[in-house]
């Protein structure tokens, strides 16, 4: 490669980067006000990966990261728990009070020892989350996630689903969202933002 | 515009080979088949993501049909891609088209092969073989090396 064009490559990358980060920020600072009143959220009463029954007061008193997503996924979940583990490796203490829940959209599948032994790869911050189906369904509705059974021609199914991480304030409310992919530095930025906002 | 993107397609490859060791090439007619990987597999799960860059130098349109491994009990090839926040994932029926003259790249985010009902999860450091099987050009054995869980990202930022 010639240095003109190494010099191109590197300019459309960083701009691309650049480009990708303002959006990303721009569309967080507009979230909370468009959907601080949209009331989300809802009561369930679910299992948590140790087995333990967990409602909708684990999402209060503390700020909150929460996934939905499901184990049969070979890449966006993985991904994301992965980032989600290396946010709280960057942020170290200052994320001493943030919680994280991986709400499986595939309870049927995703008993809590699978949600254990999956969260538990990544790091102990994330508790996975599932249950009676009927109760994750409140769950999914009432944080507006679209979650989509697809059945495959082998029998099987997959699940299209929401892939952005929710920022939710220790009142339970919903602050943004992380994008799948987002640039980690305005990601970092967002979960500090939601952690000074409490 | 197009040298630009190549470029850049280049400069990015370049980039993320750096954190694999990839096996060389392998050439099947007029396909080439470069960088296969796939992820390391989390505990739990018993799906595994394959990647690949597959060129074609002939002169006719081939496509990417079926795929099998003595790792899984099924290998299928997927397409994923986000509408808008919602991430969808399909089997491609009819197979991958890797148009002539051209290079289609599976990867995080796109295009891949779904090991499916994995017994023994893929371990980094390991290989996983998989037979590939085109229309026009045959089948093919295609040796995987399996990187971290979250290999080839491209935004790469825990160390």
């Amino acid at each position: 490669m010639s240095n003109r064009r190494r010099f191109v490559a590197t300019a459309v990358a960083l701009t691309l980067v650049a480009g990708a980060g303002a959006i990303g920020y721009a569309t967080f600072l507009m979230v909370p006000e468009v959907q601080a009143t949209g009331g989300l959220g809802t009561a369930f009463t679910l299992t948590d990966d140790r087995g333990a029954p967990i409602t909708e007061k684990a999402l209060s008193g503390h700020p909150s990261l929460v996934y939905f997503g499901y184990t049969h996924c070979p890449d966006v979940c993985p991904t994301t728990l992965y980032d989600m583990a290396g946010w709280f490796k960057t942020l170290g203490p200052q994320a001493d009070g943030l919680k994280a829940y991986f709400f499986t959209v595939d309870p049927e599948r995703d008993t809590p020892e699978i949600m254990h032994s999956y969260t538990g790869n990544f790091t102990d911050r994330i508790t996975g989350i599932t249950g009676d189906p009927t109760e994750m369904q409140k769950a999914i509705k009432g944080w507006r996630i679209y979650a989509k059974k697809v059945p495959s021609p082998d029998g099987g199914y997959t699940m299209d689903h929401t892939a952005s991480v929710l920022l939710v304030d220790a009142g339970g409310n919903l602050r943004g969202t992380i994008a799948y992919q987002e640039n980690n530095d305005v990601a970092l930025q967002k979960i500090r933002n939601l952690l000074q906002q409490d | 515009m197009l040298k630009q993107i190549s470029a850049l397609a280049a400069f990015g490859l370049a980039f993320l080979s750096s954190s694999l060791a990839f096996a060389d090439d392998v050439k099947i007619g007029n396909l080439t088949i470069s960088a296969p990987y796939v992820r390391a597999m989390v505990p739990g799960a018993p799906v595994g993501g394959g990647y690949m860059t597959i060129t074609n130098t002939g002169g006719t349109d081939d496509r990417l049909v079926a795929a099998s491994s003595p790792r899984a009990t099924t290998v299928q090839i997927h397409e994923m891609k986000m509408d808008k926040e919602v991430m969808i994932m399909r089997e491609l029926a009819g197979g991958l088209p890797i148009p002539a003259g051209q290079t289609v790249e599976l990867k995080p985010g796109g295009y891949h092969v779904m090991f499916m009902k994995v017994a023994e999860p893929f371990v980094q450091g390991q290989t996983v073989r998989a037979t590939l099987k085109f229309e026009k050009a045959g089948s093919i054995d295609v040796d995987f090396p399996v990187g971290s869980i979250a290999a080839n990202k491209e935004t790469s930022h825990v160390k």
